[in-house]
């Protein structure tokens, strides 16, 4: 995995940075930093969470997705809809009509990837049956979550569910059944996700748990939703086809503690939003929890409803999502004896410790000595005005020779001020022709100036 | 190797809420060396332990952690009661926990148990009245 070329969904409009400090403040795993007046993503650290997308004030962090017009390079092209695209619209109670006005769009089918959820919230009762895996079963459909446990929780890898995000077994089984039932090659079909995530982007470009990914493009709701309207207004609820197959379960996904309480286990904890997150993997690591089954973490707050691609308020689109699903039978799509082996990670998932300090623990001691030296001489106020997120976190960048010391702005006030204390002195020096007897005591001291 | 790395901790009694907060330093620490998963997580859950014991049952004192490329030593050192009967107090299940912090999920006897389980070894010192001293070390 090392030789990973860390492509990121998450990017800098450096015309737009002003190189202020929110950003380097609230990343998580402390992946940027601000040079030369400008924000600077550490690629080896991102998880692509978005959570400087959401706090930059100037718009200059951005996601990266596929344009719409993507979808003409595909001579089929099947939609993929989140859950949480059903949560954007007023006044909706079916939707049959936001999966018709796929259709009219121009994609030759639509498979709902709450239905793949569905058949994921099946394997995962099967294996917690069997019994098989580590307890606590940690959730892997958020991929900015499975990617912070990757570079920051080494011993909660063996704890990831190792299935597939329900996204990417819809595209395999859409790719499948549009490919028999049609009788055409799967090379000509593009399975088109469209997202709420900035880090499913990255899931798709650069996977984990999969060799390659079977989404060939993803496209953000906040660019389906304006062109989706006009078309929904089309749709003839007289002569719409029947076309939702999801029940309770799969559009519960879409929010935090959907996929946990699918489980019908009681022993399950969910949490969302990074901070919260981190703090339960914390927590996780040292054992704290007993008992505990299943857990769900969402890096986003409550769910993918609250992913940076979408366009209605995370909490108004959670309250859609519970009145859409009201009448709903609980699941509607379940596997047969075995599971299948698309919903299965193909590749195990290996920890890449982009924090180490050195790979060798000697000298890796060496350096955090160093680094204790350096924090213990700053300031501690953690003003960011270095550029680091934290007074720590300069002291690490410049024992791995990627700033200096006097990058702090206390230290070169501190600077200033000798110098100015230096110069201070002269200020009661009397040259000899002018000094009377008196002052000679004082003078001798400056004379050395 | 004689390079070693020391880390001291003050852990304050009067504060329940910050119980834990060494441990969760030191791992920190451990992590960023690299050492391996295991032994963080053995180190981790022991200070951890040990740690939560200072403050339910002796008001806190101090921790030193010697770290080394082969070993990892901790001392935790307070100065409550004392231990009346060390023996008892390593069955499982053994507990003199009061209420407050049982409702909270802790004093389920496991504490010392634990420690000696995730350590390679452990050495308990303990006088009545004057404070207890744990000592353990984790292999790498």
């Amino acid at each position: 995995m090392n030789s990973d070329k860390f492509f990121h969904s998450v990017t800098l409009d450096s015309e737009k940075c002003k190189g202020c400090i929110n950003c380097i403040k609230r990343c998580p795993t402390e992946a940027i930093r601000v040079r030369n007046g400008k924000a600077h993503i550490i690629t080896q650290r991102c998880i692509d969470c978005g959570e400087c997308i959401r706090v930059c004030p100037h718009h200059a962090k951005k996601a990266t997705y596929d344009p719409l017009s993507v979808m003409h390079q595909f001579r089929y092209k099947i939609a993929l809809p989140a859950p949480a695209l059903y949560g954007q619209f007023n006044n909706l109670d079916d939707i049959n009509i936001i999966l018709n006005a796929l259709l009219l769009m121009g994609f030759d089918d639509v498979y709902e990837v709450s239905k793949a959820a569905e058949l994921v919230s099946d394997c995962t009762r099967k294996m917690m049956r069997e019994g098989k895996l580590p307890r606590p079963i940690i959730s892997s459909a958020c991929p900015a979550v499975t990617r912070l446990i990757r570079v920051r929780f080494p011993e909660l890898i063996d704890n990831i569910l190792p299935l597939n995000a329900p996204v990417e077994l819809a595209a395999r089984l859409a790719k499948k059944q549009f490919s028999e039932r049609m009788q055409v090659p799967v090379e000509e079909i593009g399975a088109i996700f469209i997202s709420p995530c900035a880090a499913k982007v990255t899931a798709v470009k650069m996977p984990l748990g999969v060799e390659k990914s079977h989404i060939d493009a993803v496209v953000a709701i906040s660019e389906v939703y304006p062109k989706l309207l006009p078309y929904m207004k089309e749709v003839d609820q007289q002569t719409e086809q029947e076309l939702s197959d999801s029940g309770r379960i799969g559009v519960s996904w879409g929010n935090s503690g959907g996929e946990a309480a699918a489980l019908l286990n009681e022993s399950y904890l969910a949490a969302d939003g990074v901070e919260n997150v981190i703090r339960v993997l914390e927590d996780l690591e040292d054992e704290k929890f007993s008992k505990l089954e299943f857990v769900e973490l969402n890096a986003c707050s409550p769910g993918c409803v609250g992913g940076v691609l979408t366009v209605e308020n995370p909490y108004v689109a959670r309250s859609k999502l519970k009145r859409l699903r009201k009448y709903l039978p609980v699941a509607c799509n379940h596997i047969a004896q075995e599971i299948p082996p698309d919903a299965k990670f193909d590749t195990p998932l290996v920890f890449v410790p982009v924090l180490k300090l050195d790979n060798d623990i000697s000298v890796a001691m060496e350096k955090m000595k160093e680094i204790e030296r350096i924090t213990a001489n700053l300031q501690g106020l953690d003003c960011g005005s270095c550029g680091a997120p934290s007074c720590r976190a300069l002291a690490e960048d410049v024992v791995r020779g990627l700033a200096s010391e006097d990058d702090c702005i206390f230290k070169l006030r501190r600077h200033m001020h000798s110098l100015v204390d230096e110069l201070a002195k002269f200020d009661g020096y009397i040259p000899p022709p002018f000094r009377l007897p008196e002052d000679d005591a004082g003078a001798q001291e400056s004379q050395s100036y | 190797m004689d390079e070693i790395m020391t880390l001291t901790f003050e852990v304050p009694g009067d504060d329940f809420t910050r119980a834990g907060e060494a441990s969760s330093a030191v791992k920190k620490r451990l992590k960023q060396l690299g050492f391996d998963p295991d032994t963080i997580r053995r180190v981790a859950i022991a200070m951890y332990e040990g740690e939560i014991n200072m403050v339910i049952h002796a008001n806190g004192g101090d921790i030193q952690v010697d770290i080394t490329p082969k070993a990892i030593d901790m001392r935790l050192r307070d100065n409550g009661p004392g231990i009346e009967n060390i023996e008892l107090a390593m069955q499982e299940g053994y507990s003199t926990a009061p209420d407050n912090v049982r409702s909270l999920g802790f004093g389920a006897g496991m504490g010392l148990p634990n420690m000696k389980k995730y350590t390679d070894e452990m050495k308990i010192e303990s006088e009545l009245g004057v404070g207890t001293t744990v000592s353990m070390r984790v292999l790498t």
